[in-house]
């Protein structure tokens, strides 16, 4: 199973008595981008944090590059090469541009390392807000930051929490973009997204999550062709 | 007066020397709240130790050659040792109460405090321990026409080039920028990949090491005493609470106010500096409630413990043990000694105090840590109106309440107007005015000897008597309280509690709710109060004090917060158990502090919640 960088088996995840997630199992392969889709509280963002380790698996298996990880604080799976965007984004707002890429900034293990300089080529408007406080930035622009930021610990994969979500559309497409240029610098990325047109315009692959359950599990220029299949998973 | 400027000018600064240390030792505390999180009572402990490793490190240096670097070569040793204290105290205290309520860090910590004082006097004895002079700067400075100790102006110097280095630490290294981004998020940080253990191993460093060195540099100044501890941290909480917690800018500001209202405030009114200080606090948080340059915290609920749930009521074998239990009570003096009574009276009067003190924290969500201003202040109102005015002792009783009630009402409509951690230290500030006046204002008082004299009336004036004179008001008064919270009124300060906004959604004013609840626990807190004067025959300030307000806070800690009965049953435990061993040990505080700590780590629900569990595998109902 060289071919997949993650592989996420009969995982059960949730907050105090309330289960959220039911068993999610999806696999993603090595420079793969994945959708995972649903509605508002169908446990995207859950599935994400609890592969990322930042919401205590209860059952099941997450394995990275082959090696067990759940069970294992944050920290830790970050540096195995596995980035994580939260859906706030949450950059550090009282730091700079530049600072909240350091923050990130983690050693390369084998390939070409991000830099800023680099960051700057995907993302552009970021170029000029160095020393910008992160406070003083744009929705958009925080969303550029936090993946840039990600980006610095150089993961070979990266779980990246509806990257659309409030975005005005020019963003939307710069974003799109961004995702594409992961994709060619070989990096997986699976994306938890509402945004059908956004997901299936990056994705290879989509997963359709509903109530802690995968639902739909395949191609997404399957997805993207059968309308009545959509309509039965993504009435959003 | 005619004051003259070159008067003035020395004033202010020897106000900027204080306020330089002040800032030095107020930084840490800043520094590590902001990242961890975590209110550091222990900090006063590091500042006191690094006063002592000074005073034995710099004289062994200075016999090698006296010399200014030698001297502070000591002072920044001194400084690093207790930096490696704070170490030990992450890695084995730390680390495992990052996420437990607020309330249980503050009483962790104050835990530690406890060890170290009994650890400074077993170690360097209970005698003040004066320290050298800073070799090369013994002598005076001429500043116009007035002498001016020129170690003064060094420190003047010390505060602002500490901010520089921090501020350099802060931004220019990665380590400074990895702090202040866990200062706003910790989880994101992990998520990045940082390990935020060592992060905070290195945080409590710097912050002891801050302490540290804000007490080895105080010692050409005032002698290594046990306790230091007590006083600086009261002052450092302010200026963190002033400058905002967390922001280290906001502290140097703060010093720097507090520094020059002490400095002008001792010549204006020289018997209440401390009141001037508190009273700026109290100020600046009504009208900036997160300090001068801090921030709403991002989330205040965590910081609840759990409370009160929806209160049950008792099945029969809990009724049995109330009878039985007050039956105990009530034919004590038919078997026991004097002792026993006095013990027995003893637990009464703290159970009413605990109950009070939880009718706040476990039903109404506001932690108080100084709920001991308003058993104290009931105490010196009876004690005072018996000893001054002549007064029969069943008035006294009834002012008593009045009179902490009064205070509860007005302190607190300040203190309702804040939330979590911010609320405690604002609770903390009354509560030392309230102890600075009755330990500063002398005349009426009698200061820190208190007043002695206040015996009950004639006919309550057997011991035996006043136990049942004591064991029907206190149990009264829980019978009234316990109906408060019962009461559609407890109900709303329970929603205010979990949820103001939806509490104010459906129509509760929670604000008068929290102060009417704050003044009804104060007036009971008073009451028991009153009755503690009487039955002691004496008042002093340490029944205002913090170990007091900790010593309430332990009770319903090892009660359990989450249940209605449980403080008497936690005050009952432990004033015994404190009765029973601190005859036994030198270093009862050294045991109080290690217990406390192991309350919070093992038991953090309480006895009442071990057997509210039990209850409820065995029923299973809820408590």
């Amino acid at each position: 199973m060289a071919d997949k960088v993650l592989e996420v088996e009969a995982l059960r995840a949730g907050y105090g008595p309330a289960e959220i997630l039911f068993g999610v199992s999806l696999k993603l392969a090595r420079g793969e981008v994945a959708a995972l889709m649903g509605r508002n509280g169908a446990g995207k963002s859950t599935t994400l944090k609890a592969i990322m380790g930042l919401l205590p698996p209860r059952a099941g298996q997450v394995r990275f590059a082959g090696q067990e990880i759940s069970g294992m604080p944050a920290f830790r799976i970050a540096r195995l090469g596995l980035g994580y965007v939260p859906e706030d984004r949450r950059i550090f707002t009282d730091l700079t541009v530049a600072e909240n890429l350091e923050v990130g900034r983690r050693a390369a293990r084998g390939h070409a390392a991000w830099t800023p300089e680099r960051l700057f080529e995907i993302f552009p408007n970021l170029a000029a807000m160095r020393g910008r406080r992160a406070a003083a930035m744009s929705g958009g622009e925080q969303q550029m930051l936090a993946i840039a930021r990600t980006l610095m610990g150089n993961p070979d994969a990266v779980l990246l929490d509806e990257p659309s979500e409030g975005l005005a559309p020019v963003i939307l497409e710069l974003m799109a973009e961004a995702v594409l240029s992961m994709k060619r610098e070989g990096i997986a990325v699976l994306l938890s997204e509402q945004n059908f047109d956004f997901a299936a315009a990056v994705a290879d692959r989509a997963y359709v999550i509903e109530r802690g359950e995968i639902r739909y599990d395949g191609s997404m220029a399957a997805l993207e062709a059968d309308p009545a299949l959509r309509a039965q998973h993504l009435t959003l | 007066m005619s004051v003259e400027f070159s008067f003035l000018l020395v004033q202010a600064l020897s106000g900027l020397a204080s306020a330089s240390s002040l800032f030095i030792i107020a930084s840490g505390l800043t520094l590590v709240f902001g990242v961890t999180r975590i209110v550091n009572f222990a900090h006063g402990s590091f500042y006191m130790l690094g006063a002592y490793m000074a005073v034995t490190i710099v004289p062994w240096l200075l016999q090698i050659e006296r010399s200014p670097t030698l001297f502070f070569a000591g002072v920044l040793i001194s400084a690093a040792v207790v930096g490696v204290l704070g170490v030990a105290m992450e890695i084995l205290l730390l680390r495992r109460i990052y996420k437990v309520p607020e309330l249980f860090q503050l009483l962790a910590t104050f835990g530690v405090v406890l060890m170290v004082q009994d650890a400074v006097l077993h170690i360097w004895g209970p005698l003040d321990i004066a320290g050298p002079r800073a070799p090369g700067l013994r002598h005076g400075v001429m500043i116009l026409d007035q002498r001016f100790p020129a170690y003064e102006l060094f420190l003047i110097a010390a505060g602002p080039v500490v901010l520089g280095l921090l501020w350099l630490l802060m931004h220019k290294t990665r380590f400074g920028i990895l702090l202040r981004a866990a200062t706003r998020d910790r989880e994101m940080v992990g998520a990045l990949g940082v390990n935020q253990a060592l992060l905070f191993t290195g945080t409590l460093f710097l912050g002891a090491f801050l302490a540290g060195l804000g007490g080895a540099l105080q010692i050409p100044r005032v002698s290594a005493s046990a306790q230091m501890d007590l006083a600086i941290i009261t002052e450092a909480f302010v200026v963190t609470v002033i400058g905002g917690m967390g922001s280290i800018g906001g502290a140097f500001l703060a010093a720097l106010l507090i520094g020059q209202l002490q400095a002008f405030g001792v010549l204006i009114f020289p018997k209440i500096t401390l009141v001037l200080v508190f009273l700026l606090m109290a100020l600046v948080l009504v009208v900036k409630p997160w300090g001068l340059l801090g921030r709403p915290e991002a989330a205040p609920p965590s910081a609840m413990p759990e409370g009160i749930a929806s209160p049950g009521r008792f099945c029969v074998f809990e009724k049995l043990l109330v009878a039985l239990a007050l039956l105990v009570a009530a034919m004590l003096p038919l078997f026991g000694d004097a002792y026993a009574v006095k013990v027995a009276t003893e637990v009464l009067i703290f159970g009413l105090a605990a109950f009070s003190l939880n009718f706040l924290v476990g039903n109404g969500g506001i932690v108080s840590f100084g709920h001991a201003a308003y058993f104290g202040l009931g105490a010196y109102a009876s004690g005072l109106l018996v000893t001054k005015l002549g007064m029969p002792m069943e008035p006294a009783l009834i002012v008593a309440p009045l009179a902490s009630g009064f205070f509860a009402a007005l302190f607190g409509f300040f203190i309702v107007r804040l939330q979590g951690i911010y609320l405690a230290m604002l609770t903390l500030a009354f509560a030392q005015i309230a102890y600075a006046v009755c330990f500063q204002w002398v005349e009426v008082t009698g200061g820190d000897n208190g007043i002695v004299g206040v015996w009950p009336a004639p006919w309550a004036a057997s011991r035996i008597v006043y136990h049942y004179l004591v064991l029907v008001v206190a149990v009264l008064g829980i019978i009234a309280l316990r109906h408060v919270i019962y009461a559609p009124f407890g109900a709303s300060l329970r929603a205010a509690r979990d949820s103001a906004a939806r509490a104010e959604a459906i129509g509760i004013d929670v604000r008068a709710h929290r102060w009417l609840g704050f003044t009804i626990a104060g007036a009971a807190a008073g009451l028991a109060g009153g009755l503690y004067a009487f039955s002691k025959g004496s008042i002093d300030p340490t029944l205002l004090g913090i170990p007091l307000s900790v010593d309430f806070l332990a009770m319903i800690l090892l009660g359990g917060m989450q249940s209605v009965v449980g403080p008497v049953l936690g005050a009952a435990a432990f004033h015994s158990i404190k009765d029973v061993f601190m005859p036994l040990t030198d270093h009862w505080r050294f045991l109080l502090g290690a217990s406390i700590i192991a309350l919070v780590l093992i038991f953090p629900r309480g006895l009442g919640g071990a057997y509210a569990s039990l209850r409820a595998r065995f029923t299973g109902g809820a408590p």
